[in-house]
Order: structure tokens, then sequence, then C-alpha cells
């Protein structure tokens, strides 16, 4: 074992590591947990409009 | 004590600042790039540093990338992040203080660095000039921006990390790392300090530095930005969230290998090179996938561009930055940076992506924002957004297609060999045939920057109490 089978195992590590990433993101298993969180920037008026009338209040 | 106990039942959020960040943004906007039409001008008529050190190019180009890379992009980041995680996270900053204190220390920062530089105290090492006190004061105020986001996340009431927040996670934890070990150096007095590393490991250090400054400052903090501001100014989620994940870590995983591209043909070994020069070329995958899903967002509400310019801003923004990240891998291949480097191709380069995709996105995100942190429907003036639109577009491909032609046009005349083997041109000759793409450069800079004044009046009018909002054009296809 020298330093060029390091070379072509740490490839080999980041491709494998890559699909996995791609097969963990794109798995039918996680589609709504995904759609949830897409969602985040959409959930949170009621906190945003008691700030706003907070700030009203303080002024 | 029923005061308290309402504070936890009804959290709010810490919207004073952000609105202070997102006011600062402006007005450094206004200050760096002032400083940048002022050097542009002195490039086309150098009389104009008026014999005085102070107001010399070589003080003044520091001062310029500082302010707007750091004083414009670092509050235009700290507004938006603050913003972002605390909206996608529903819960309150960790700590009111902790984020004064950045405020005022960042703010503390950008002021030692407008005396500094101009005095000629300088580092030498390129966009990160600023000597060893300020250094570490930068270190404190980042070290508690990081608390202050960290631990905002810590205490999220979501289950998820919205993607956004990955992205700018991984560019303050990324800039956190770039700044402490580019920045180890001697002190000899209070003003002059000298690196650690030498030679052909500093340049290496200082490069990796330098292209992780685009990778993770420029771009992995706006790309954050991108994915909150584009869906919610859009009103749909993001195109795909499972790509968003793929862009994450493909990006940040390739980003930090890029930096030798800026040292070919010099003393950094080929190999090194080489490396540099495969990853950036890698680099245009994920940067494409991050531009497609931003723009895709739109699909089925391509309608609204054309009633509303701050989505305009965001999606134009998002053209310019696949544009750039196109150009980029493209110059960093050695025979094409062969003809490209040291030219004002670079330049150009760099602000095809600091006018385009980060100015603008940056600009589009504050228009988004200062009507919230105002409790004001919308700006005041849509049509003067409208206005900026077209003065920060028009502006930007005058500077890019002047530095396009200059760099390609003195990248050939220093090459230029006569037959018995001497060189075609002097050194000044390319200079004076740079003449005209100066003062085209210098126009298209002086249009970005008025265009900056009027964001900075609709501003002003927009935070009055006293004034309403101007009624929407009539009709919509009027804009």
């Amino acid at each position: 074992m020298d330093i060029n089978d390091l070379r072509g195992l740490s490839t080999a590590f980041l491709m494998f590591a890559f699909i996995g990433l791609c097969i963990w993101a794109y798995s039918k298993k996680r589609k709504k947990s995904f759609d949830e969180a897409a969602n985040l920037p959409f959930a949170d008026d009621e906190m945003n409009q008691r700030t706003l009338q907070e700030e009203e209040k303080n002024d | 004590m029923s005061e308290l106990n309402s504070a936890l039942e009804h959290p709010t959020y810490n919207y004073k600042v952000v609105r202070q960040f997102a006011v600062m943004t402006v007005v450094w906007g206004i200050v760096g790039m002032l400083v940048g039409v002022l050097i542009a001008a002195q490039l086309a008529w150098p009389a104009l540093n008026f014999d005085l050190p102070w107001l010399h190019f070589g003080r003044l180009r520091p001062l310029h990338t500082n302010a707007v890379i750091f004083a414009f992009g670092g509050s235009a980041l700290f507004a938006t992040s603050y913003y972002i995680v605390q909206r996608t996270c529903q819960a309150r900053l960790i700590s009111d203080k902790l984020a004064a204190f950045t405020f005022w220390g960042w703010q503390a920062v950008i002021v030692s660095a407008a005396i500094t530089l101009p005095l000629g105290m300088n580092t030498s090492k390129e966009y990160a000039e600023l000597e060893w006190p300020i250094d570490i004061l930068i270190t404190v105020v980042w070290v508690v921006y990081a608390v202050v986001f960290f631990g905002t996340i810590a205490k999220r009431k979501t289950s998820h990390i919205y993607v956004a927040n990955w992205f700018l996670g991984a560019y303050i934890l990324a800039v956190a790392v770039l700044h402490i070990i580019n920045s180890m150096e001697i002190p000899v007095d209070m003003t002059k300090s000298y690196s650690v590393y030498a030679g052909t490991v500093d340049a290496m250090v200082q490069w990796w530095y330098g292209h992780n400054a685009v990778g993770f400052f420029l771009t992995a903090g706006f790309l954050g930005m991108m994915y909150y501001f584009v869906p919610k100014q859009a009103d749909r989620p993001v195109y795909s969230y499972r790509l968003s994940i793929v862009h994450f870590w493909a990006l940040v995983a390739v980003y930090i290998w890029a930096g030798p591209h800026h040292l070919h043909y010099t003393a950094l070994p080929n190999w090194a090179q080489s490396l540099g020069m495969v990853m950036s070329i890698i680099l245009l995958a994920p940067s494409w996938g991050g531009m497609i899903n931003g723009m895709m967002t739109l699909s089925g509400a391509w309608d609204k561009l054309r009633t509303d310019p701050i989505l305009r801003f965001l999606v134009v923004s998002l053209s310019f930055y696949g544009m750039s990240t196109f150009e980029g891998p493209m110059m960093s291949i050695r025979t094409v940076n062969a003809l490209s480097h040291y030219t004002d191709w670079t330049i150009g380069h760099v602000h095809s992506g600091a006018l385009g995709w980060v100015a603008m996105i940056s600009i589009g995100a504050i228009y988004h924002l200062i009507p919230i942190l105002f409790a004001k429907p919308r700006m005041y003036s849509t049509s003067l957004i409208n206005t900026h639109f077209w003065m920060a577009t028009i502006g930007t491909v005058l500077y890019i297609v002047s530095m396009w032609v200059n760099g390609i046009l003195q990248g050939l005349m220093w090459r230029a060999y006569n037959q018995d083997g001497t060189l075609t041109y002097s050194f000044v000759e390319a200079v004076a045939a740079s003449y005209p793409g100066y003062v085209v450069r210098f126009l298209g800079g002086a249009i970005f920057f008025s265009g900056m004044l009027v964001m900075a009046y609709n501003v002003y009018m927009t935070s009055r109490r006293d004034v309403e909002s101007q009624a929407l054009p009539a009709t919509a296809n009027a804009v």
C-alpha cells in the first residue's frame, strides 16, 4: 500500500459519499419531511405580527 | 413577573438589530461604492489623486474592497442572517445584548478600517489588509456572532433547520476558520505585523483564504439569503428542497479546494495548480444547481416578474450568479488564465459577481425587509425600485463589458511577439489602449452608485412615520 492507493481510495470514498447523499436526499421516505421544511418560510406569520404589535406598543 | 411570563408564552422577534444592520447596509453601500467610483475615475484621470498619499489608488483600493465586501456585504449578511434564523426557527435571538454587541463591534471594525487604510497601515494580504489589533476585534465579534446564530438554532421551535440556515451556518463557521488561520501574524508594533507564513506557503494560505472569502462570505452567505427571500418574495416554496441539500454539501465540499487557481504559472507546485483548476471546473455543477433551484422557484409564476421589481432584482442576481460561475471555472483553466491573469478581465469577473450577484441580491433582500422592519405595507415608491433596478443592471453591464474588452486587449497586447522574439508592444501602450474602457467602467460604476442614492431616498421615505407609501401603478403592465 502506497500513497497512490490512498489517493484512489479517497476518490472512491468521495464518489460513494456523493451518491449516498443523492440517494438519501431523493428517497421517497423523506419527501414529506422535506416538504414541511420547504414551507418553513411561510409558517410563522403569527410571531411576526406579534412582534410588530409589540414594537408599536413600546414606541 | 406577568410581563416575563407573557414574553415566554408569546415570544417575539428581535427586529431592532436587523433594522440597524439593514439601514447600515445602504449607508456602507453608498460609501464603499463612492470610493470605488473615485478610484475608477483615478484610473481614467490620474490627476484625481491630487498628489495626496491618503487619496492614492494604492491606499483607497483596499478601502473600497473592504467597504463593499465587509461593510456593505457584511451588514447585509448580518441583517438577513439574524432575520432568517429567527423566522425559520420561530425563536428570538438567544441574546439581545450579544446581538447588539455584534452590531456595534462590526461598525467599530468598519470605522477602524476607514481610518487605518488611507493612512497606509496594511498587512499587504488581499482582502485581509487590516492590521492585527483590528483582526483581533474581528475575531471577537465573529465568535459572538456564531454564538448568537447557532444558539438561536439550538433553541428553535421547529424540528427542521431550514436550508438557508445551513448555508448561513457554513458561512459563519468557514469565515471564522479562514480569518484566524490567514491572519496569523507577528506584531512589531501597534500598527505593523508580519505574517507567520513565508514565500509560496504564504501565497497559498493567502489564496486559500482569498478564494474562500469569495466562496463562503460572498457565495454561501448570499445563497442563504437567496433560499429565504426568493421563495418569500415569489410566495411559493423553493423549487426542490432535495436539490438544495445536494447543492449545499457539494458546494461546501468543493469550494475549499479552488484557491490555487489564483497562482497559475507561479512558484506553486504544478500539481497544486492542476488540483485548483480541476476543483474550480467541478464547482460549475453545484453553482448551477443552486442557480437553477432559485430560478425554477418562479416556474408557474413568471408573470410576477412583470409587476414586482424586487423579485426582478432577486432573479437577475441569479442570472449574474450563473454567468459569473460559468466564467470563473473557465478562467481557472490554466491556458485561459495565461491570457486573462493580471488583466482587467479579472476585475470584470469579480464585478459581475460583486455587482450583479452579491449587490443585487442584497438590494432585493433589503427592499423586501425595510417595509416589514418599519411596519409599512410596502416600500414608499415601487416605481423608484424599478428605476433602481434598471440603473443597477445597466451599470453592471457597462462595467463588465468594458473590462472584458480591456482584459482581452491587454492579454493579447502583452503576449504579442515580433519575429525576432522582442515584445511588439511596450506596457504603456497597453495602458493607453485601455483608456476608453476605463472611462466606460467609470460611467457604469457611477450609474450603479447613483442607483444606491435612489434606494437611500426610498428607504428614508419608507422609514418616516408621517409618510404613506405611494399607490401602486394603476396597471401592472405599466411598471
